[in-house]
C-alpha cells in the first residue's frame, strides 16, 4: 500500500485542466517569459498524467517517462532562456508580437 | 483524509497556475508557479510516486524555477514593463484564447468520457524506478543525456554572447 | 592516296586558321591563305586527275568510321571515279579562279577575312559532298554548303534585306533537304546501307523497275535536289540570293552548289533508273523550270538577277538531260555551265565593281570600248550560254537536245520545249550584251579591272570556248547511252535556233528594227511583261499560300497557348504561396493558436469516428 486510491478520471481531468491553463496562457501572453512558463505548465500536466497512469498499473514506467519529461523541460528552459536574453538584446523588448522577424 | 488532501492539492495547483499565468509581474507569477509545482509534487507523493515527487520539488520547483528567477532579475523589467503587461491582459485579448481553450477542454472531457479505473494504491519505490531506468530504458537515458549535453552547449553559446556584449558596451 | 585526303583538308585547314584569327589577320595574308589553299587543292586534283586519266582506276579511301550504331556504321570514306573527278576539277579549278578574283573584288571590304573563311569552308564542304562514298557523308557536305550559302548571301548582314534573302535561301532549301533526309531514312531502312555503290547493287536486286518504293525514295531525293538546284517549285530563293557578293554568286549560285542536285541524281542514277515515273518528273521539272526562268530573265533589269534566272534555266537543261537518261550530257552541261556562268558572273561583277555598284542594266551602256576585257569575257560567256556554234555550251546543250529528241513518246515535246528555251536563252543573253556594252554610256567606269580580275576572266574565256572539246571520263560511271541515229534536220534546227535568237536580240535591242516599246504598248503585253518581271508571281503566290498564314499562326501562337497551362499552374502555385505566406508571419502566438485549432479539429475528427 502506501498510496492513495484515486479515480483515474479525476486525475486525468485535473491534468487536462492544467494543460488547458498552460495552453490558454500560451495563447494569451505576449511576453516570452510567460510563454515559457505556460510551456512548463503544459509539460507538468503531461507529467501528471504519466504519473497517474504509472500509479494505475503500479509500474515504474510512468515515473521514468516523468524523468524524461523533466529532462526535456530542463533542456527547453535552458535554451529558451538563452534565447530570451538574445531577444532582449536584439529587439529591446520581450513582446513576441514585435519580435516576429523570421530572419536574424 | 488523504483523499481530501489530494483534492485540496489539486485545487491549489489549478488556482495557483491560473493566477501565475494571469499576473502582470513576472516575479509574482513565478512564485505562484512554484506553488503550483509543489502542489503537483504533493499529488505525486499521494499517488505513490515519492521519487517523482522529490524530483519535482528539487529539479522543477528548485533548479528550473531558479533559472527563471535569474533571468527575470537579469532583465530587470521594472514598472513600465508591468504596466504594459497589464495593458496586454485587457479583457478583449481573452476572447479568442478563452474560446479555443474552452472548446479544447470540452473535447478533452468528451475523449476522457466514461473512463473507468482507479490508481492502484501501491507505491513504486525509487529502487524499482532505478532498476527499470538502467535496464530496459538505458537507451532513453543515453538519448536524454545527449539532449542535455546539446542544450548545455546551446545555452552556453546563447548566454555567453549576451554576457560578452554586455562587457563590450 | 594521301593526296585524296589532302584535297578537302587544305581549304578546311585554311578556314580554321582564318576563324581562329578572329578577323585580325592582315588582309594580304588572309587573301593568300584563302586563295592559296584552294590553289593547293586544285593542284592535288590535277595530279589525281592525271593519274586517273592514265589508268582509269576507281579509288576508294576510308579514313575512319564516323560512328557505329548497331549495324549502321557510316564511314568517313571517299569514292573517286570519273564523276567525282569532273566535279572536283570544276570545284577547285573554277573555285581557285574565283578566289583569285575575289582578292581584288573584296580588297576594300573590312571583313575580307570572314569572307575567305566562309569561302574556304564552302569549298571544303562541297568537296566532301562530291567525294563522299556514302549518302550520309554527302548529306554532311550538302548541309555544309547550305550553311555557307546562307552565311555568304547574308555576308553584308548590316542591310536587313540581305539577311532576309539569306534566310529565304536557307529555309527554302531546307524544305528540300527535309525531303532528302526522309529519302535517306527510307533507303537506310529498306536497303540497310547508305554506301552508294552497294546501295545501288542492293536496290537492283531487291526492287523491280517501277516499284512503289524506288519511286518514293527517288522522289524524296529529287525533293532535295530540287531545293538545292533551285528548280520548280523551290527555285524562288536563287534570284534573292544575288544579295551576296558577286564572286559568291559565281562560285556557289552558278558553278558549284546549285548543281549539287544534278550531281546527287547522277550519283544515284541506279535508283532513278528503277523509277521511270520519277525520271519523267525530273525531265518535266527541268523543262518547266527552264522555260519559266527563261521568260522571267527576258523581263529583268538587274544584271545579277538576269544571270540568276539564266542559271535556273540552265540547271533546268541539266535536269532535262538527267530526266531523259542522258546523265553524261547533264554532267557535261554542268561543267561547261560552270565555266561560262562563272565567267558571266565574274564579268558582271567586274562591271558592277567598276561602275560604283550599279546593278541596273539600263543605267549602263557603251562599255564595249571602256571595259574591253570585260566586254570580251561577257561576249564569250553569252555566246557559250546561248550555245552559239563551236562554243562549249553549244556541244553540251546540243547533246541534251538530241538525247531528248531520241526519247520515245514524250521526247519530241521535250525537245521542242528545250528548243524554245534555247531561243529564249539566246535572246536574253544578247539583250544583256547589247544593252550593257553597246549604245551610249550612261555611267562612266571609275577604274579598270586589275590582273587578279582580268586573269581569271581570260582563263575562263578560254575554258568557255574550248570546254566543249573535253572528253569527260564518264564512260565507266554511267551505262552506255544507246546509239541513236538523228536526222540531220533536227540537228540543223538545234544549231540554227541560237542564231535566230541572236538575230532577234539584235533587231530588238541594237538595230531598233523591232521596238520593244511598241511591243509592250498594249495593256495586255504590259501585263505580260510585269508578270514575267515578277517571276510569274510565284513569290507572291508563296507569300499568300505559306508565308502569310505562317506569320498569322505564329502571331496567334506568340503567347504560347500550350505553355499557358503550365504557366497557369505556376501562377496558381505562386498565388497560393502568397496567400499561405500570410500564415508564416513569425508571430509565436499566432503559431500557437493555429496549432490549437489543428488540435481541436483533430480531436473533433477522432470523436466523430470513435465508436
Amino acid at each position: 500500500m502506501d498510496g492513495l486510491m484515486v479515480p483515474m478520471e479525476h486525475v486525468l481531468v485535473i491534468a487536462g485542466l492544467l494543460f488547458i491553463c498552460g495552453l490558454f496562457g500560451l495563447m494569451l501572453r505576449r511576453n516570452i517569459i510567460f510563454m515559457l512558463m505556460s510551456l512548463e505548465v503544459m509539460l507538468n500536466s503531461a507529467a501528471l498524467a504519466f504519473i497517474a497512469a504509472g500509479a494505475h498499473w503500479g509500474q515504474a514506467d510512468g515515473q521514468i517517462i516523468f524523468m524524461l519529461i523533466l529532462t526535456v523541460a530542463a533542456a527547453e528552459v535552458a535554451v529558451g532562456l538563452g534565447l530570451v536574453l538574445q531577444i532582449q538584446r536584439r529587439f529591446k523588448t520581450l513582446d513576441m508580437d514585435q519580435a516576429h522577424r523570421l530572419r536574424g | 483524509m488523504l483523499a481530501t488532501l489530494f483534492y485540496i492539492a489539486a485545487l491549489i495547483a489549478l488556482t495557483s497556475t491560473m493566477a501565475a499565468l494571469t499576473r502582470a509581474n513576472a516575479a509574482h507569477a513565478l512564485i505562484y508557479l512554484i506553488v503550483s509545482l509543489l502542489a503537483v509534487a504533493v499529488m505525486f507523493f499521494l499517488m505513490g510516486a515519492p521519487f517523482a515527487a522529490a524530483l519535482e520539488v528539487v529539479i522543477y520547483a528548485g533548479a528550473i524555477m531558479v533559472l527563471f528567477v535569474f533571468v527575470i532579475m537579469m532583465l530587470n523589467l521594472g514598472d513600465t514593463g508591468e504596466d504594459r503587461e497589464r495593458e496586454w491582459l485587457a479583457g478583449r485579448n481573452w476572447f479568442v484564447p478563452g474560446a479555443m481553450a474552452a472548446l479544447l477542454l470540452i473535447e478533452m472531457l468528451m475523449v476522457l468520457g466514461d473512463f473507468q479505473g482507479v490508481t492502484s494504491g501501491n507505491a513504486v519505490s525509487p529502487k524499482a524506478v532505478g532498476i527499470r531506468l538502467f535496464g530496459p530504458y538505458l537507451l532513453a537515458v543515453e538519448i536524454a543525456s545527449m539532449l542535455l549535453l546539446s542544450s548545455l552547449v546551446g545555452a552556453y553559446h546563447l548566454g555567453r554572447r549576451f554576457i560578452v556584449r554586455r562587457g563590450e558596451h | 592516296m594521301n593526296t585524296i585526303a589532302l584535297i578537302p583538308l587544305f581549304p578546311l585547314l585554311s578556314a580554321t586558321l582564318l576563324i581562329m584569327s578572329a578577323g585580325r589577320m592582315p588582309r594580304h595574308i588572309a587573301a593568300t591563305i584563302g586563295a592559296g589553299s584552294v590553289g593547293l587543292s586544285a593542284i592535288c586534283v590535277a595530279l589525281l586527275a592525271r593519274d586517273f586519266l592514265a589508268d582509269g582506276q576507281v579509288l576508294e579511301l576510308t579514313l575512319w568510321t564516323w560512328m557505329s550504331v548497331g549495324d549502321f556504321a557510316p564511314r568517313i570514306a571517299f569514292y573517286i571515279d570519273g564523276l567525282s573527278i569532273v566535279m572536283m576539277s570544276v570545284i577547285t579549278g573554277v573555285g581557285f579562279l574565283i578566289h583569285l578574283y575575289s582578292i581584288e573584288f573584296m580588297w576594300e571590304d573590312e571583313s575580307i577575312c570572314r569572307y575567305f573563311t566562309y569561302m574556304n569552308l564552302f569549298v571544303a564542304a562541297m568537296l566532301l559532298l562530291v567525294m563522299a562514298d556514302n549518302l550520309l557523308l554527302l548529306y554532311l557536305g550538302w548541309e555544309g554548303v547550305g550553311v555557307c550559302s546562307y552565311l555568304l548571301v547574308g555576308f553584308w548582314y548590316k542591310d536587313s534585306a540581305n539577311g532576309a534573302a539569306a534566310r529565304k535561301a536557307f529555309i527554302v532549301t531546307r524544305i528540300g533537304d527535309t525531303a532528302m533526309a526522309l529519302g535517306l531514312f527510307l533507303l537506310l531502312t529498306e536497303l540497310g546501307t547508305l554506301d552508294i555503290q552497294p546501295m545501288m547493287i542492293a536496290a537492283n536486286s531487291q526492287w523491280q523497275t517501277g516499284d512503289a518504293l524506288p519511286v518514293l525514295a527517288t522522289a524524296l531525293l529529287l525533293g532535295g535536289a530540287v531545293g538545292k538546284s533551285a528548280q520548280l517549285p523551290l527555285h524562288t530563293w536563287l534570284p534573292d540570293a544575288m544579295a551576296g557578293p558577286t564572286p559568291v554568286s559565281a562560285l556557289i549560285h552558278a558553278a558549284t552548289m546549285v548543281t549539287a542536285g544534278v550531281y546527287l541524281i547522277a550519283r544515284t542514277y541506279g535508283l532513278f533508273l528503277l523509277a521511270p515515273p520519277t525520271m519523267e518528273a525530273v525531265a518535266w521539272i527541268g523543262l518547266a523550270t527552264l522555260l519559266i526562268a527563261g521568260f522571267t530573265a527576258l523581263a529583268q533589269n538587274d544584271i545579277k538577277r538576269i544571270l540568276a534566272y539564266s542559271t535556273i534555266s540552265q540547271i533546268g537543261y541539266m535536269f532535262l538531260a538527267l530526266g531523259v537518261g542522258a546523265f553524261a550530257s547533264g554532267i557535261f552541261h554542268l561543267m561547261t555551265h560552270a565555266f561560262f556562268k562563272a565567267l558571266l558572273f565574274l564579268a558582271a561583277g567586274a562591271v558592277i565593281h567598276c561602275l560604283h555598284h550599279e546593278h541596273n542594266i539600263f543605267r549602263m551602256g557603251g562599255l564595249r570600248t571602256r571595259l574591253p576585257i570585260v566586254f570580251l569575257s561577257f561576249f564569250i560567256g553569252s555566246a557559250a550560254l546561248a550555245a552559239l556554234p563551236f562554243t562549249s555550251g553549244f556541244y553540251s546543250k546540243d547533246a541534251i537536245l538530241l538525247s531528248a529528241w531520241a526519247l520515245e513518246d514524250i521526247g519530241p515535246w521535250l525537245w521542242a520545249g528545250g528548243l524554245l528555251g534555247a531561243l529564249l536563252t539566246s535572246i536574253y543573253s544578247f539583250r544583256l550584251v547589247f544593252i550593257v556594252f553597246f549604245g551610249e554610256a550612261k555611267t562612266e567606269p571609275d577604274r579598270q579591272p586589275g590582273w587578279k580580275m582580268a586573269g581569271p576572266l581570260l582563263l575562263l574565256c578560254l575554258l568557255s570556248l574550248v570546254g566543249g572539246w573535253f572528253a569527260l571520263p564518264l564512260a565507266g560511271v554511267f551505262p552506255a547511252a544507246a546509239e541513236h541515229t538523228v536526222n540531220h534536220a533536227v540537228e540543223w534546227i538545234s544549231i540554227g535556233t541560237p542564231l535566230l535568237g541572236l538575230l532577234l536580240a539584235y533587231l530588238m535591242f541594237l538595230g531598233g528594227q523591232l521596238s520593244v516599246d511598241k511591243m509592250v504598248a498594249s495593256s495586255g503585253a504590259r501585263a505580260l511583261r510585269d508578270f514575267w518581271f515578277s517571276g510569274w508571281r510565284i513569290d507572291q503566290l508563296y507569300d499568300v499560300l505559306w508565308v502569310t498564314p505562317y506569320k498569322k499562326i505564329s502571331y496567334w501562337m506568340r503567347n504560347e497557348p500550350v505553355d499557358a497551362i503550365y504557366n497557369g499552374i505556376v501562377a496558381a502555385n505562386q498565388w497560393a504561396h502568397h496567400r499561405l505566406l500570410v500564415l508564416q508571419n513569425g508571430e509565436l502566438r499566432w503559431y500557437a493558436t493555429t496549432m490549437v485549432v489543428g488540435l481541436i479539429l483533430l480531436l473533433a475528427v477522432m470523436l466523430r469516428n470513435a465508436p
